[in-house]
C-alpha cells in the first residue's frame, strides 16, 4: 500500500503540492490527470524521491511505502529506488547495448552472477513484450530500437531490478498510436504483479487503463475515485469541466 | 523588399561560403609551406654550403660521418686510426691559418696561388685534414683528395643523439633529444594534470553546489586566460626554486619543473572542457540510472562519464596540444639544454621551445632554418596523432557503451 498524509511540497517559494492525502492499494492501476503544471509530474516522482535532485526544494508530511515513511532519514534512498522503479516521459535508454540496458540494475545493486543477469534480462524483456523483437539483437545499441520499442526496454530495465511499484511518467506521450496502445496493453498485463501509478495527460488512456484516478489541479488533489466513477459521474464541478474538455 | 531580402541572404551565404574556403585553404598552404621548408633539409649537405673537406690522397679514409667530423674538430678523436685510417696523428688545418704560413706576395695577386699553395700544404702533411671554402679549394693537384660530400641523412636527423645546428663545420641536426624532452615534459605534465582536472570537473558538475560552481567556473576560466609568459615567470620564481629545494638539486630548472608549469597551464582547459561535457549529459540518463537504484558515485562512472566520454577526450587533446604546444613557460623554466635526458630531473629542451629560441638566429633558407622547419613538422605530426587517437577511442567508448 502506499500512502501520503498531508503532503506540501514546495520549490523554492513555490507551493507546488497543496495538503495532499491518498491511499493506494496493492495491484491497482493508478491514473493521475490534470492540466499542465498541476503537481502531477511532481507528486509521482515524491514516491521515488525524485524530487531530491532539484535544488530548493522541500517536503513536510509523510510518504508511506510499505509501512515507511520514504522520507524518515534511517532510509537509504538506493535501495528505496530499487523497489520504486520509474519510467519516464521520454525514452532515456542508455548509450549502451540493449542486453546493458536491461542489465544495467542488476549490476549496479549487485543482483547475481552472469548467468542469473541474462536470465532475468530475458524475463524482463518478455514481461515488457519486447523480447521477440529483440532477442537477435540484444548486442546492438538501444538507440537502434524505435521510439515505442525504446520505451518498453525502458519498462524492462525498470522491471529487471524486481520493484514492487512502478510509478510511470506519460509514459506514451512521446510515442504514436500504435506504441501507446502496446504500452497500454503492458501496463494492463503488468497490474498483477506490480502497483502502477502512471501520470497521463490523456484522459481516454487515464479511463482505459486505471482503476482509481486522481485529478490535480493548481497542486491540488481535487477528486480521488474509483475511475469509472471519475468518468461518468465525477462529485466535483471542475473535474466534471476538466474532463467534458472546457479546460486545460 | 523581399527581393532585397533575399539578395542580402544570398551574399551573406556566399561571404560564409568563401570564408570558408579561403580559411581551409589557408590553413592547407600553410602545413604544405611548413613540410617544403622542412623537407629541403634532407637536400642540404652535411657540411656547410660551398666547403668542403679535404685530406692527403694517401689517406685511406675515404669517408667521414657527420658525428666523425664532429669528433675530429671537439678533439675527441686524435688519431685517423680510430676512424679505420694509418695509426697518425689528426692534424687540423684552418683555412685561416694559410696566411701564417705564406705571405700575401706569395700568394699572388688576388689570392691566385692560394689553391696552389693549400694543396703544398695537405701534399706535404700526410695527417691533415683541412677544411676550406671551394672557391680556393686545391681541386685538380694531385695528392689531394676531396672528401665526398654528404646530404643529411633522415636517419641522421632521426636518429641523432646530439642537437648543435651551429657547429662547425658540420652541424649535428640529431632531433632524438628534443622529441625526447617534448615527449617527457608533455607526458608528465598530462599525468599530473589529467587526474587533477578530470577530478575537479567532476567535483564542479556532480558534487559542487550551485554557488561553489559559479564562484570557480568563471575563475578557471579567467585563469585559462594568463598569457604563458606570465606562468613562466611564475615558474621561473616560485616553481624553480621550489623544486631545486624539495629534490635537493644544484638547479631547480629540470624537466620536471616545465611539466608543472604545463600542468598547471592545461589545467583550466582541461577542466572546463570536461566540466561542459559532463554537465550536458541528460538528466533523463543520471535520473533513469538513479531509478534504478544506482547511486550517485555508479551512476557518475557507468553513465555520466561514458557519456561524456568524446567530450572528455576532447578535454584531453586540447589539454596535450596545450602542452605540446606550450612555448614560452616551458622555454622560461626547462633549462634549455637540448641534450638526451636521463632523468626528470635534469635540464631539457622542448620542440617549440628549440624553434622559438633559434629561428632568429638560422639564417633563412639554409640548414639550420630548414631543421627547424622540420621540427615544426614533427611536433604537428604528433599533434595531429594525438587527436586522432583521442576520437578514435571516444568513438569506440561511445559505441561499445561501457
Amino acid at each position: 500500500m502506499i500512502e501520503a498524509k498531508d503532503i506540501n511540497f514546495y520549490y523554492g517559494d513555490f507551493h507546488a503540492l497543496k495538503d495532499i492525502n491518498i491511499k493506494m492499494d496493492i495491484n491497482t492501476v493508478t491514473a493521475f490527470i490534470g492540466p499542465s503544471g498541476c503537481g502531477k509530474s511532481t507528486f509521482l516522482r515524491l514516491f521515488n524521491r525524485m524530487n531530491d535532485l532539484i535544488d530548493k526544494t522541500r517536503i513536510t508530511g509523510e510518504c508511506i511505502v510499505q509501512g515507511e515513511n520514504i522520507y524518515d532519514k534511517s532510509i537509504q534512498v538506493d535501495q528505496l529506488r530499487k523497489k520504486v522503479g520509474m519510467v519516464f516521459q521520454k525514452p532515456n535508454p542508455f548509450p549502451k547495448s540493449i542486453f546493458e540496458n536491461v542489465a544495467y540494475g542488476l549490476r549496479v545493486n549487485d543482483m547475481g552472477d552472469k548467468k542469473i543477469i541474462a536470465e532475468r534480462v530475458e524475463e524482463s524483456l518478455i514481461a515488457a513484450a519486447l523480447w521477440d523483437e529483440v532477442k537477435d539483437k540484444l548486442k546492438k545499441s538501444a538507440f537502434e530500437l524505435s521510439g515505442g520499442q525504446q520505451q518498453r526496454l525502458c519498462i524492462a530495465r525498470a522491471l529487471a531490478v524486481s520493484p514492487s511499484i512502478l510509478l510511470m511518467d506519460e509514459p506514451a506521450s512521446s510515442l504514436d498510436p500504435i506504441s501507446t496502445s502496446k504500452i497500454e496493453e503492458l501496463i494492463h498485463n503488468l497490474k498483477k504483479d506490480y502497483t502502477i501509478v502512471i501520470v497521463t495527460h490523456n484522459m481516454q488512456q487515464a479511463a482505459r487503463i486505471s482503476d482509481m484516478t486522481g485529478f490535480f489541479m493548481m497542486g491540488e488533489l481535487v477528486e480521488f475515485s474509483e475511475t469509472k466513477k471519475m468518468f461518468l459521474n465525477p462529485e466535483k464541478k471542475e473535474t466534471q469541466n476538466y474532463i467534458t474538455g472546457r479546460f486545460g | 523588399m523581399k527581393r532585397i531580402k533575399r539578395i542580402l541572404e544570398r551574399t551573406i551565404e556566399s561571404i560564409l561560403t568563401v570564408s570558408g574556403a579561403v580559411t581551409s585553404i589557408a590553413i592547407l598552404l600553410i602545413v604544405i609551406f611548413l613540410f617544403k621548408e622542412g623537407l629541403g633539409l634532407f637536400k642540404s649537405p652535411s657540411v656547410e654550403k660551398g666547403y668542403s673537406l679535404y685530406v692527403n690522397s694517401k689517406n685511406t679514409v675515404n669517408d667521414l660521418d657527420v658525428e666523425d667530423i664532429k669528433h675530429i674538430y671537439d678533439s675527441e678523436v686524435e688519431n685517423w686510426k680510430e676512424l679505420g685510417g694509418r695509426d697518425q696523428e689528426i692534424k687540423i688545418f684552418r683555412f685561416e691559418e694559410i696566411f701564417n704560413i705564406y705571405s700575401d706576395e706569395e700568394l699572388g695577386k688576388d689570392y691566385s696561388l692560394l689553391p696552389e699553395k693549400l694543396g703544398e700544404v695537405i701534399i706535404q702533411n700526410p695527417n691533415i685534414i683541412a677544411y676550406l671554402p671551394q672557391q680556393y679549394a686545391p681541386t685538380d693537384i694531385q695528392g689531394v683528395k676531396a672528401l665526398p660530400s654528404k646530404d643529411i641523412s633522415i636517419g641522421d636527423f632521426f636518429g641523432g643523439r646530439e642537437w648543435m645546428p651551429t657547429a662547425t663545420p658540420s652541424p649535428l641536426f640529431g632531433v632524438l633529444p628534443l622529441i625526447l624532452g617534448t615527449l617527457i615534459v608533455s607526458i608528465i605534465a598530462i599525468l599530473i594534470a589529467l587526474p587533477l582536472g578530470l577530478g575537479v570537473a567532476i567535483y564542479l558538475s556532480e558534487l559542487a553546489g550551485e554557488r561553489t560552481r559559479k564562484l570557480m567556473k568563471p575563475t578557471i576560466e579567467l585563469l585559462a586566460g594568463i598569457p604563458s609568459v606570465v606562468y613562466g615567470f611564475f615558474g621561473l620564481v616560485v616553481l624553480v626554486p621550489i623544486v631545486q629545494k624539495v629534490f635537493g638539486l644544484s638547479v631547480g630548472e629540470t624537466a620536471f619543473t616545465g611539466s608543472l608549469i604545463l600542468a598547471i597551464m592545461a589545467l583550466p582547459t582541461i577542466i572546463t572542457v570536461a566540466e561542459d561535457a559532463l554537465r550536458n549529459t541528460p538528466r533523463d540518463m543520471r535520473e533513469a540510472s538513479l531509478a534504478l537504484g544506482a547511486t550517485q558515485w555508479q551512476t557518475i562512472y557507468k553513465v555520466v562519464i561514458p557519456y561524456s566520454a568524446s567530450g572528455i577526450s576532447a578535454a584531453v587533446v586540447l589539454g596535450i596540444g596545450r602542452a605540446m604546444g606550450e612555448t614560452m613557460a616551458v622555454l622560461m623554466v626547462t633549462g634549455n639544454a637540448a641534450v638526451m635526458p636521463h632523468s626528470l630531473f635534469e635540464p631539457v629542451r622542448t620542440i617549440p621551445a628549440t624553434i622559438a629560441a633559434e629561428l632568429g638566429e638560422a639564417p633563412a633558407g639554409g640548414a639550420h632554418y630548414q631543421s627547424l622547419f622540420l621540427l615544426g613538422c614533427i611536433l604537428f605530426v604528433i599533434t595531429m596523432i594525438v587527436s586522432i587517437t583521442a576520437e578514435v577511442i571516444s568513438k569506440k567508448q561511445l559505441n561499445k557503451g561501457v
